[in-house]
Parts: C-alpha cells; sequence; structure tokens
C-alpha cells in the first residue's frame, strides 16, 4: 500500500462512476425504505396510545423493515467491492458513530421480533424502549455522516485520518442529522396515515401537519447551507440547485395534501423529498466521495478510490443480472402486505374515495 | 481508562471483538441453515400428506427458528461492518477481491430471505399455501446461498486464489473470478459448513422432540419429528466427517503449519500417531498421552506412511520465504479446538447411530435413556461449530490473509480507547442478549404443540379478505 494517490492523475473510469451512482441509488432506495421504519420507530411513544396501537404500528412495517434494512447492507458491501479506500476510511474513520449505530439496530431489530414474545408489562417496556432509542440514533447518526462526507473530515494522503471522533459533531453535521431525523420522521407519520386505520390514523395526519413546517425549515435551511458552501468552494455540482428546489416543493406540499387526505400523495412527496435529499449529497460530492477538511489534494475520489476495472465488470455483470429479480420480489411483497391494519374489534369501515393503492408503487 | 489500558495494544482488542463477535454470530447461524431446511420440509410433509402433525411441527419449530433467525440477522450487521472499522488496512488491501462476495451475498441473498422470511411470517393467511411454501423454501435457499459467498471470502484468505497485486497501490487486485469463487479450499470449507448446518438443526430439532417424547407430549408429532432427526442427523454428520476428511488433506497442502499446529508436531514424521489427549505441556514434552498409530499421516496425506511436516522445519522454511519471524500459531488454542470439534462431532455421530438402530427397532419415541441423552446433546453441534472456527481461524495465524498480510498489519489506525469501548459494549449487549434468547427458547420449546392442536386449520380460502392479522 504505497500510495493509492498514485492513481489521482487519472479522471474516473465510466465503469467506477457507475458504482459510485449505483452507490447513491443504494442509498437512495435505503433511505426511502428504512426512512419511515425510522419514522414509525420514533412516534412510536407519541402515537401508540395503547398497547394495541403500538402493535398496529409494528405490524405496519413488521413484514418489510427486514428488507429494507439489507439496502443498507448491500450499499455497504458495494462499497467495499468497488471502493475499498472509501469503504475502510469513513468505516473506521466514523468508528464511534457506526458503533453506535450498530447497537441501535441490533436492539431494534432484536425488540420487532421479542417484543410480543412474552405477556410482561416490564418485557414490553425494555423492548419499547429499544425500539425508540433504535430508530431515533440512526435517522440522525446517517445525516451527521453524510453531512461529514460533503463537508470534510480530517484525513490526509491515503485517507490517513488525522482527527478524532468530536471533529465529526460540528454545527453543519448537526444540522444534517437534524434533516434526517425530521425528515424520516415526517416520512413514517405519512406511512401510518397510508397504512393504518381509525384514530391511530388521524393522529398520524395530525402529527404530520404539525411536522410539516419545521422539517421544511430544518430541510431548507440545510440545503441553502449546502449550496453556499458548494458556491464558495467553486464546486459546481449542485448549481443550478434543481434537485433541491424540487424536493422543497415537493416538502411544501406535504401539509396541504395530509390535511386534503390525499394520503397516498403525501407519502409520495416525503418519498420524493428524501430521493432528493440523498441524490442531492451524491450529486454534490461527485466526483469525489470523501471530502478532506484539511487539503483539496487529499481528497478521496471516484478515481483514487476506486477497484480496478476487473472487479468492477464481474459486479456489474452480477447486479444487471439479478437487481431486476429483487426489485420484483421485494416490490411485490409490498404489493401482498399493501392493505391497511385494522385494529382488531374495529367496525371495517366502509371503502371510500380515499382507498389508498399508492405504496406498491413507491416502493422504490 | 487509559492507565487501564497501558500495555493493551489495539490489535488485541480488534482481535478479542473480532472473535467475540464472530463465534457469537456463528452460534445462530447454523441453526438458522439447518432449520431453515428442516421447517420447510415439514411444511412440505404436511403440504402433501395433510396430516395434521406435520403442520404442528412446521408451526412449532418455525417459532424457534424465527427466535434464532432475527438475532442471526443483527449480529450480522456488524460483521459486514467490523472489517472497515476495526480492519481497515486489510479492507484496503483486499477489498477489490474480498469486497465481492460480500456485495454479492447481500443482494443475492440477503435480500432473499429477507423479503421472504417476512411474507412467510406474515403471508400465512394472505397468500396460497403454495407460495406460503415457497417462502420458506426461498428463505433456506437465501440462507444457503449467504453461506456459500462468505465462506468463498473466508476461503480467500485461507488460500489466496485468482489475485495478482498491484504494484502501483500495492493492494491485491483480482483476475479471475471463477479462481475465486472455484477455490478448492472454499469448496471444501462450503460443504463441510452446510453439513455441519444441517447436523445442528436436526440435533435441535431430534434434542427438543427427545424433551417432549419423554413427557409424553403430543407424541404423535414429536416421533415425526424425532425420526426425521435421527436420519437427517446421522447424513449430515457422516458428510461432515467426509468433508471434514478432504479439508485435513487439503490444508496439508495449502496450509501446512496449521496441520501441524493441529497435532503440536514439532519434528517432521512419516507415519505419524494422532493424540487423542496431552496431559502437561503442548511443547513436545507430554507427561501422559493416548495415541493413535498412524493417525496423524493417514488423516492429513491419507497414506498410512505420509509425511506430516513439523513445527520445527515448517518455521524454518517459512523464515526462508517470507523473513524472520514467528510462524507459529497459538499451540493450546489450535491443539485443543481440533480435538474439542472431532470430539463432538463423534459424540454427534453416536447419537445418530443409536438413534437409527432404535429407530429400526421403534424404540425410538419410547426409549427414556436415549432421549434424555438426546436431550442433552443439543449444545454439542454449537460447540463443535464454534471450535472448528476458532481452530481455523486461529490456525492461519500469524496471516490475516494467508502468505500476503499479517494479521498485525490490518488492523485499522484507530484508537485503543475506541477498541475498549466497541469491544466491552458489544460484549455486554451480545451478553444480554444471548440470556434473553435462551430463556425465551426454553419457555417457547417447553410450550410444545398444545396451543397448535385446538387451532385446527381454517379451509383455503385464499380469495376471502381478511383483516391484516396483528403478528408481532
Amino acid at each position: 500500500m504505497t500510495s493509492a494517490l498514485t492513481l489521482a492523475t487519472a479522471g474516473p473510469s465510466g465503469l467506477a462512476i457507475f458504482w459510485f451512482a449505483l452507490i447513491g441509488v443504494l442509498w437512495v432506495g435505503y433511505f426511502l425504505l428504512e426512512g419511515f421504519d425510522f419514522g414509525v420507530g420514533v412516534l412510536y411513544p407519541f402515537l401508540g396510545r395503547d398497547d394495541l396501537d403500538k402493535r398496529m404500528m409494528i405490524n405496519a412495517i413488521g413484514p418489510t423493515w427486514d428488507g429494507n434494512e439489507v439496502w443498507l447492507l448491500t450499499a455497504g458491501g458495494a462499497t467495499f467491492a468497488a471502493f475499498p479506500l472509501w469503504y475502510a476510511t469513513v468505516f473506521s474513520g466514523f468508528y464511534l458513530a457506526l458503533f453506535l449505530i450498530l447497537v441501535a439496530l441490533i436492539a431494534r431489530g432484536m425488540a420487532f421480533e421479542f417484543r410480543g414474545k412474552r405477556d410482561s408489562a416490564r418485557w414490553r417496556f425494555w423492548w419499547d424502549t429499544a425500539i425508540v432509542v433504535g430508530s431515533f440514533l440512526p435517522a440522525l447518526l446517517w445525516g451527521v455522516a453524510f453531512a461529514n462526507f460533503l463537508h470534510g473530515v480530517p484525513i490526509a494522503a491515503n485517507g490517513t485520518w488525522v482527527g478524532g471522533f468530536f471533529q465529526l459533531v460540528k454545527p453543519y453535521a448537526l444540522l444534517g442529522g437534524l434533516t434526517t431525523l425530521s425528515l424520516f420522521t415526517l416520512h413514517g407519520a405519512a406511512f401510518l396515515g397510508l397504512r393504518t386505520t381509525g384514530d391511530l390514523r388521524e393522529r398520524s395526519r395530525s402529527i404530520a401537519m404539525k411536522l410539516a413546517i419545521p422539517t421544511l425549515v430544518i430541510t431548507f435551511g440545510f440545503f441553502l447551507w449546502t449550496y453556499l458552501d458548494a458556491v464558495h468552494r467553486h464546486h459546481s455540482g449542485l448549481v443550478p440547485p434543481f434537485l433541491p428546489i424540487l424536493a422543497l416543493l415537493a416538502l411544501a406540499a406535504v401539509g396541504w395534501l395530509v390535511r386534503e387526505r390525499l394520503e397516498g400523495w403525501a407519502f409520495t412527496a416525503t418519498a420524493f423529498t428524501i430521493v432528493g435529499w440523498t441524490a442531492t449529497m451524491f450529486l454534490a460530492l461527485y466526483p469525489r466521495v470523501l471530502v478532506s477538511s484539511i487539503a483539496p489534494r487529499f481528497d478521496l475520489t471516484i478515481a483514487n478510490s476506486a477497484s480496478q476495472h476487473y472487479t468492477l465488470m464481474a459486479m456489474t455483470i452480477i447486479a444487471l443480472i439479478f437487481t431486476p429479480f429483487v426489485l420484483a420480489y421485494q416490490a411485490w411483497s409490498y404489493w401482498v402486505f399493501r392493505q391497511r391494519i385494522r385494529r382488531p374489534g374495529e367496525e371495517i369501515a366502509p371503502e371510500g374515495v380515499e382507498t389508498p393503492s399508492v405504496p406498491a408503487s413507491t416502493d422504490g | 481508562m487509559t492507565n487501564l489500558l497501558a500495555g493493551i495494544s489495539p490489535l488485541v482488542l480488534a482481535r478479542w471483538q473480532f472473535g467475540v463477535t464472530t463465534v457469537f454470530h456463528f452460534l445462530f447461524v447454523p441453526l438458522t441453515i439447518g432449520l431453515a431446511f428442516l421447517v420447510a420440509v415439514l411444511q412440505t410433509a404436511f403440504y402433501k400428506t395433510k396430516k395434521p402433525e406435520y403442520d404442528r411441527l412446521a408451526r412449532f419449530y418455525g417459532k424457534l427458528f424465527l427466535v434464532n433467525f432475527a438475532i442471526g440477522v443483527v449480529t450480522g450487521i456488524v460483521q459486514e461492518f467490523q472489517f472497515g472499522m476495526a480492519w481497515s488496512h486489510y479492507s484496503t488491501f483486499v477489498g477489490n477481491i474480498f469486497g465481492a462476495p460480500l456485495a454479492i451475498e447481500a443482494l443475492l441473498a440477503f435480500f432473499m430471505e429477507s423479503t421472504f422470511i417476512g411474507l412467510w411470517i406474515f403471508g400465512r393467511d394472505r397468500l396460497s399455501p403454495r407460495l406460503h411454501l415457497a417462502s420458506i423454501w426461498l428463505v433456506s435457499l437465501g440462507t444457503t446461498l449467504s453461506a456459500a459467498f462468505i465462506i468463498a471470502a473466508n476461503s480467500w484468505m485461507q488460500h489466496p486464489v485468482g489475485y495478482k497485486i498491484d504494484q502501483a497501490t500495492g493492494q491485491a487486485v483480482m483476475t479471475n473470478f471463477w479462481a475465486v469463487m472455484s477455490n478448492s479450499t472454499f469448496i471444501s470449507a462450503y460443504l463441510h459448513v452446510l453439513t455441519a448446518a444441517l447436523a445442528t438443526g436436526a440435533t435441535f430439532l431430534l434434542g427438543i422432540a427427545a424433551w417432549h417424547l419423554k413427557k409424553k407430549n403430543d407424541t404423535s408429532a414429536f416421533a415425526k419429528a424425532a425420526a426425521i432427526g435421527v436420519v437427517v442427523l446421522l447424513l449430515s454428520t457422516l458428510a461432515t466427517m467426509f468433508m471434514g476428511d478432504n479439508q485435513a488433506r487439503l490444508m496439508t497442502q495449502q496450509q501446512p503449519m496449521k496441520m501441524a499446529a493441529a497435532e503440536a508436531l514439532y519434528n517432521s514424521e512419516n507415519g505419524a500417531s494422532f493424540s487423542l489427549l496431552t496431559i502437561g505441556n503442548l511443547s513436545g514434552d507430554p507427561v501422559f498421552q493416548i495415541r493413535v498409530p498412524h493417525a496423524l499421516s493417514v488423516m492429513a496425506t491419507g497414506q498410512w506412511n505420509g509425511k506430516v511436516a513439523g513445527i520445527n522445519e515448517l518455521q524454518a522454511a517459512d523464515v526462508a520465504k517470507y523473513g524472520p519471524g514467528n510462524y507459529k500459531p497459538m499451540l493450546w488454542v489450535t491443539y485443543w479446538s481440533f480435538r474439542l470439534m472431532i470430539g463432538f462431532g463423534m459424540l454427534m455421530l453416536l447419537l445418530g447411530v443409536l438413534g437409527i438402530w432404535l429407530l429400526w427397532r421403534g424404540k425410538l419415541p419410547t426409549s427414556r435413556r436415549y432421549l434424555t441423552f438426546a436431550t442433552w446433546m443439543i449444545g454439542a453441534p454449537f460447540l463443535a461449530n464454534s471450535f472448528g472456527w476458532i481452530f481455523t481461524e486461529v490456525g492461519r495465524q500469524p496471516w490475516i490473509v494467508y502468505g500476503l498480510m499479517f494479521t498485525a498489519k490490518g488492523v485499522s489506525p484507530v484508537g485503543t480507547g475506541y477498541f475498549a469501548t466497541s469491544l466491552i459494549g458489544f460484549t455486554v449487549l451480545y451478553g444480554v442478549l444471548a440470556i434473553v434468547e435462551i430463556s425465551l427458547m426454553f419457555t417457547l420449546a417447553r410450550r410444545g404443540t398444545a396451543e397448535l392442536i385446538e387451532s385446527d386449520d381454517t379451509p383455503d380460502d385464499e380469495q376471502a379478505e381478511r383483516p391484516f392479522a396483528l403478528i408481532y
């Protein structure tokens, strides 16, 4: 490992750019899907008035949360294979943050499966806590991490880390964390409005309306900071900022769509905002993958951290063959579970005009 | 904290962390692989025969399977992240090759098992019986594929093939994908792990059935489970041993030091014997040993008088090849883990042979001593699996990639405090999870099929729109 930067002078190959984009798509899929899982977990103590409410909320994401999490594993694996230096630098540099995320994801995953397996209030209390904390922490920390990728982390040559954990805690990164936290929470509220009935559905709607404006303000602030920063550093990836503007327009419509009971559209709008946010981050990074706060010459780029042509080619062939199947059966599982969750014993309301049929078409 | 950690290197902590998290993860994985297959078999038996006993068994073992599956999934995320977090130099060095099977594993296997496990859990009333059955088979296929890719990756660390070292970056880069995926080490290790997983599932199936048979609970169903368990156990244990034997000869060619370390054989020997146990130390001067003549030579070379290279000769050869250094793994670990793996495997073979004999005589459901033995044996495959991995990973030391990179060179430049935090954190978390998991398993296993006997199966009217049942 003499110097990975000897390749830096050459531009990135088309295949490497394709893998950068593909990893972007995997993160888009992950945030789009597990975003609402996290949101449901964050809203859990506010919307779950009794045990049945809570069970309805867990069951709304029950059949699909595990599949949603695999988007993260695939993004991680793809980064390892296609950009080993990026993977190694980020994962070792964000050591404590990732440790916290792992603990959160473990506790939360166990909670879904174990919570209902014993009839004891104390047992449920601990798993409930795991669901809330385990959803809140990753929702916040993913935003902190992505903001840091873009804003810069203390790396010198070859991705050598020259700073500590607390250098990752800075205003811009915290704003990034607040952005993902609020977006995912709103997304979760829109999801519950779409997937439940009765009281729980009404409460989800009302909380979505309350969250819509603060989320818009936070997201706008984050985009503005990101944009001004890009202009200041003469980095043109985001100029002109079409994508952030479209994402903000969609987000601005959420409150109104929820009030008008267009729940399918409201969910589509939060989904679009999350897609727009994630895509904006990757566009702003391009052609870098991890920005150095020390000097631009230390930036990790697509060119200097990519695997060689042979590996990328082998991976491309496999991805092209199998991805359509994965998308098809995951979409199908959403279709199978498209029906709203009813509170047991609740009167089956006559199916009105607002019967939703959107979720199967918005699952990425 | 800093004082407390003085003198402890990040390397030691990173290795302990990898050991703790991996052994823990692999307690659950073989049971997931084995039980997914066996639950699929039970559900297929019900689908074909419509006998309600098979339905009860599929549901009962299915519930235990899910408890186990969940913990395997969440601890698996740590595995994928840990390479980059704690072994960043290793990750940069091998990413071109090692990363590919990991990414493919996620794409091909993890999506399949996670999506279809959701469909299987929640789809009982929403899918046709045929699609519901297909779901569990796809889960089983997913777990089997997952094992294939991760073992392909591990086998490359044991026996690197299909690569070259890039002069500009110093990284190992892939030159032949098929060579990596058809590595002889991989084929052999994969079949060994797969058959061991099946044996684990079968021992679990049999052991719990035995407990209920002894209590005379639902004997019509559990007698069937015990019979299936015994047959699968015998066949899979024999296959595991056959593949293990095959691996031993490959290991002698590819990693001779590991074979020598398995016996703590210092001097090269023709017709070397195998010691069943040693009292005293392993420095070549034992107090007491029981030795089986020629057994080591037969195991390592397939020949009665085959030559087995000793540690001293191999150490000298490695110094000549790679430069000065200590190329010996920790002998007491390799020596004892190798024997414990084989020993517990032999016990499982005994369980299978006795069980087949009783089954043939029609006494399997009533032989109380055997049933007690079978229940106690539930722990054996977990111990055998763990010792097997400890042997093969410790035996590779001091290499992280055999012949290419030392373990000490692979560790991340992360501070001791961080490693200590995560090591303690994971150990405590996993400890709590283990207690919760085991107590829940006991509760559910003891409950048996009683609650399933009342709920007779409703006829298949998949057309009717039923409200979404709350499962969790």
